[in-house]
């Protein structure tokens, strides 16, 4: 059995449960131990690094550290915890004066880095550990060609120098995977384009233009459903429709599904097991196609 | 600045973390073409607030509205042909601006979570007890000892408390 430290950041905890009970049930049948660390914090994504950058490295450090002390490598869930502690990781291991400055830093809190551990996101375990073969193995349910838009998110992708995960013009693992549990992966225009999710709270007018264009490209390419990895493409996709209701007078009713539930239901989970009263728009449409 | 070089801004950027790729920019405009929020608001332009970095206008650039609304996407950074890291540099910006007492609200409500909690997203009674009934474990306690004194050595609480001094 691997292990694995669960990195579960804020968002998913704080607010959608959905997520990380199908991550947790998913990753569990398939053969995942996650073991869950003390100590964990924040893991200083871009809202703290637009605040002060060394602040944030030290941050994402010092929970890589509480990893290294665990003697494991770390999984994560949120592509924003994905993207704040790969780069932290790879830049301390890579730039050792940076790495030097850092360390002053947490030796206020009783820590070092030492450039021990791996950073997962959680569709690398899949792909690497467990492999697309056994994968399709293990599906009992196949989504049944449901047509799905694949959306990534930034921060899994880019800085790709940084994070190293596929091509970041023409990604390839998260299509793979969504095919493997027997669903479509359609394309659609501007697939990789953000959802303008973190200018929320800055400037909401101008985060829900950019949804918009997500969700409209995603219907006129007759999408069934937009499946998301990240916590905060969910809320601005999902609570996102509702403004979208209210300002631009329009309805998509797109469903907006983690991949991690997607992978559940495939695996045989109840659609009762998982908290899909998460979700604002509902994803019946989506549990009827599959069956 | 009055009287302030041109050159003293680029060197003020270049010497921060994340802002030392500025001076390579040839202005080619890439960035701006493949930005969404370009391409959504006038109000915002990568090209235009790397030049106007570059050509010294220092108050304009840290006092404006335009350097917070980069979505942080990296979209340009990843087809910049000088190999400008722009959205880094955008950081270095804001970074700066908030040294100055330029803080939108909010950036202060997430620095209070991380100070306060250790999280950005609170956990609210109700969430508690929705994870107790679908059997999710209990959240183990965040590291808030530490994060303090990680807080305290990079001196980001004082910049928090200068603005709250400042807006008082
Ligand atoms: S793409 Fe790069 S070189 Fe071109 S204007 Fe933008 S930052 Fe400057
Ligand atoms: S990182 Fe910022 S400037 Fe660059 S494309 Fe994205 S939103 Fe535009």
């Amino acid at each position: 059995m691997t292990s694995y430290a669960l990195f579960l950041g804020c968002t998913i905890p704080a607010r959608q449960p959905h997520y990380e009970l199908a991550a947790r049930k998913a990753l569990t049948k398939l053969g995942i131990e996650l073991v869950d660390i003390e100590g964990a914090t924040c893991c200083a994504p871009p809202p703290l690094q637009s605040i002060d950058l060394e602040t944030s490295l030290a941050i994402a450090a010092y929970n890589i550290c509480l990893a290294e002390e665990a003697d494991l490598n770390i999984l994560t869930l949120c592509t924003g915890c994905f993207e704040s502690l790969t780069i932290a990781n790879h830049l301390l291991k890579e730039k050792p004066e940076l790495r030097e400055k850092i360390n002053r830093i947490l030796s206020n809190a009783g820590k070092e880095f030492r450039g021990t551990k791996e950073v997962r996101h959680y569709l690398q375990v899949l792909m690497n550990d467990i492999g697309v073969d056994r994968l399709k193995q293990s599906i009992v349910k196949p989504l049944n060609n449901l047509k799905v838009a694949a959306f990534s998110g930034c921060h899994l992708l880019r800085p790709s120098e940084l994070l190293r995960f596929d091509d970041p013009e023409r990604p390839r693992i998260f299509d793979t995977l969504i095919e493997a549990l027997g669903a479509k992966s359609i394309p659609y225009k501007n697939k990789l384009r953000c959802c303008g999710g973190l200018l929320r709270g800055y400037a909401d007018d101008v985060a829900l233009a950019i949804a918009r264009d997500k969700i409209v490209n995603a219907y006129n390419a007759r999408a069934d459903c937009i499946s998301t990895l990240c916590p905060f493409c969910f809320l601005t996709l999902d609570l996102g429709q509702m403004l979208i209701k209210t300002t631009y007078k329009e309805e998509y009713n797109m469903p907006i599904i983690h991949y991690a539930e997607l992978l559940s239901l495939s695996l045989g989970v109840e659609p009762k097991e998982l908290a899909l009263d998460f979700h604002k728009i509902k994803i019946d449409k989506v549990l009827e196609k599959i069956g | 600045m009055a009287g302030e070089k041109p050159l003293d801004f680029a060197r003020e950027i270049t010497n921060r973390l994340g802002g030392e790729t500025i001076t390579r920019c040839y202005q080619c405009g890439t960035c701006a073409s493949t930005c969404p929020v370009a391409r959504t608001t006038e109000r915002y332009n990568p090209r235009q607030i790397i030049r106007l970095a570059l050509l010294g206008q220092r108050d304009e650039v840290l006092k404006g509205d335009s350097i917070w609304l980069c979505a942080s996407c990296y979209n340009c950074q990843e087809r910049c042909p000088q190999k400008v890291e722009i959205a880094d540099v955008i950081y270095a910006l804001r970074n700066i601006a908030i040294r100055e007492g330029n803080i939108p609200a909010i950036y202060t409500e997430f620095a209070a979570g991380l100070m306060s909690e250790g999280r950005l997203a609170p956990i609210s009674k109700f969430l508690e007890k929705k994870r107790a009934d679908y059997g999710l474990p209990p959240l183990k306690p965040t590291g808030m000892e530490a994060v303090k004194k990680i807080l305290a050595a990079t001196g980001f609480d004082k910049v928090m408390f200068k603005k709250e001094g400042a807006s008082q």
